[in-house]
């Protein structure tokens, strides 16, 4: 068995395995259904864009994937999302665990008003590494994971914030990867940045779904068309149509697709 | 209000511009047919000269295309309405070569005699116009039905060409002063015979256009 699995790395043939498997998942904001029906299987290391019109649940639904969705009063679920095999909306489930798993990128980039070097280093210190050794390995293989290894390598000691929004958006990236997550998700993560910026955090998700599995909501729809392997169509909380990329951006099944993508929408 | 309007307009900007390429085309087709009937060399040359025109415009439709796509970024049907007028252009210009080929082969036969009254070439230009007028219409309505049934008549042409262009040749041997004539009046059948294929490539395109799908009608 072993050797079949082996050889199957070697000749890449291995099947990708479901990342999270939602199905049935309603969310409601007190009496306001946000999501309805949402079934969606994200495959592990492709990029999965979800697109949609604002108000249409994309950014909501990202948000239950790592369960920061509870942050908000009054939000209920019912469904289910299997991660890794495991219903993360039981209540048995430990959020801590699935944060460890589960990196998230923000429209405008956050990093905390530390170095440089802590802002990597801050998380894998909360799980409990000291070692100098450890982390300065960790922070160096973290930015260079980011692609902005050697533009700050000579100033890892000082404030994040003498960055420009481009690099401190590839320094919240840098962040993310110190926890060796499974899943990283961006929320319109180049939305505040000019397009050369935005050009290299394309690049850099090329080369990080070779290790993790990405989900991005992007309100840039060349964007999605761009990086993206698969493509959700949201539309009023509901998934109008789930399909490979290339497929959605060229002969979409469903006129309400077509009509978003064309921008020939409302 | 669309969102798009201005996208729109300029679309339609697109097609027009290609429908009048098709209509000089078609006319072009017409004269040179006729320059050849009535061995009018002075129709031939207009046929010749009238070229540069459909060139141009089918330069600009390809000019605008790229500038469309380039300030557009078009998806889905938008990207494949201007990948088709880029090739539906291509077939109305091929089309019109056939008309100054025709009309060279006017030109080539002059003054002299016909062998023989000429009657079935024109029948089968009739054919090969008809399914011009089908397809053109097929692409200004999107019809794909219409298509189907333009290149559906593909084969009459086809038959009409296997069967002319053997008669002819038939004919050399009883007429030897006529074999330039002969042979020039064989290559005007396979000029006809192309513009039906032309024809049949646009109606692939249209279905294209409308479904996304390809077929290929010319078999």
């Amino acid at each position: 068995m072993e050797s079949t699995t082996a050889t199957a790395k070697i000749l890449n043939t291995q099947e990708k395995q479901i990342v999270y498997k939602t199905s049935n998942l309603d969310l409601w904001y007190g009496e306001n259904q946000a999501l309805k029906n949402i079934n969606l299987d994200i495959m592990e290391n492709e990029v999965t864009a979800i697109i949609g019109p604002s108000g249409c649940g994309k950014s909501t639904y990202i948000k239950t994937l790592n369960r920061m969705i509870e942050l908000i009063p009054g939000v209920r679920t019912s469904g289910e999302i299997i991660y890794r095999g495991k219903n993360i909306l039981d209540k048995s489930y430990q959020v801590e665990e699935l944060r460890t798993k589960v990196g998230m990128v923000f429209q405008k980039p956050n990093p905390f008003p530390k170095s440089i070097y802590e802002n990597v280093a801050y998380g894998p210190k909360i799980h409990g590494i000291r070692d100098k050794k450890i982390l300065d390995q960790i922070v160096e293989k973290s930015l260079r994971g980011a692609a902005i290894w050697d533009e700050v390598k000579d100033r890892l000691n000082q404030n994040a914030y003498g960055l420009s929004g481009g690099q401190q958006q590839r320094l919240c990236i840098a962040r993310c990867l110190a926890i060796e997550p499974d899943v990283i998700l961006m929320d319109e993560p180049t939305s505040a940045l000019d397009p050369i910026s935005t050009l290299k955090v394309e690049e850099l998700i090329q080369e990080l779904k070779k290790e993790f599995s990405i989900i991005i909501v992007t309100h840039n729809m060349q964007q999605a068309a761009r990086i993206s392997k698969k493509t959700a169509f949201f539309l009023n909380g509901e998934v109008v149509e789930f399909s490979e990329t290339n497929k959605i951006f060229s002969t979409p099944n469903d006129k309400r697709t077509e009509d978003y993508i064309t921008g020939r929408f409302g | 209000m669309s969102t798009r309007s201005k996208f729109d307009s300029r679309l339609a900007d697109l097609k027009a511009k290609l429908l009048e390429m098709e209509s000089l085309a078609e006319a072009a087709v017409r004269n040179s047919l006729s320059a050849l009937l009535n061995h009018d060399i002075e129709k031939a040359n207009q046929v010749i000269e009238g070229d540069d025109k459909i060139d141009e415009l089918e330069h600009e439709i390809h000019d605008q295309v790229l500038i469309l796509i380039a300030r557009e970024s078009p998806v889905a049907k938008d990207l494949r309405t201007l990948n088709v007028a880029l090739k539906v252009s291509s077939e109305v210009e091929r089309m019109a070569d056939m008309a100054v080929n025709i009309a060279k082969a006017a030109i080539h036969i002059g003054d002299e005699k016909h062998f023989k009254e000429i009657l079935d070439i024109p029948k089968m230009m009739d054919h090969a116009l008809e399914m011009v007028t089908m397809s053109v219409k097929a692409y200004i309505d999107e019809d794909v039905m219409l298509a189907q049934k333009c290149a559906e008549k593909d084969d009459e042409v086809d038959n009409m060409f296997g069967r002319l262009v053997h008669e002819l040749i038939t004919m050399v041997p009883t007429n030897p002063n006529a074999t330039n004539q002969i042979i020039q009046l064989s290559f005007v059948c396979r000029f006809i015979e192309r513009i039906a294929d032309h024809s049949t490539n646009i109606s692939e395109n249209v279905i294209y256009l409308v479904t996304g799908k390809r077929f290929n009608l010319n078999e």
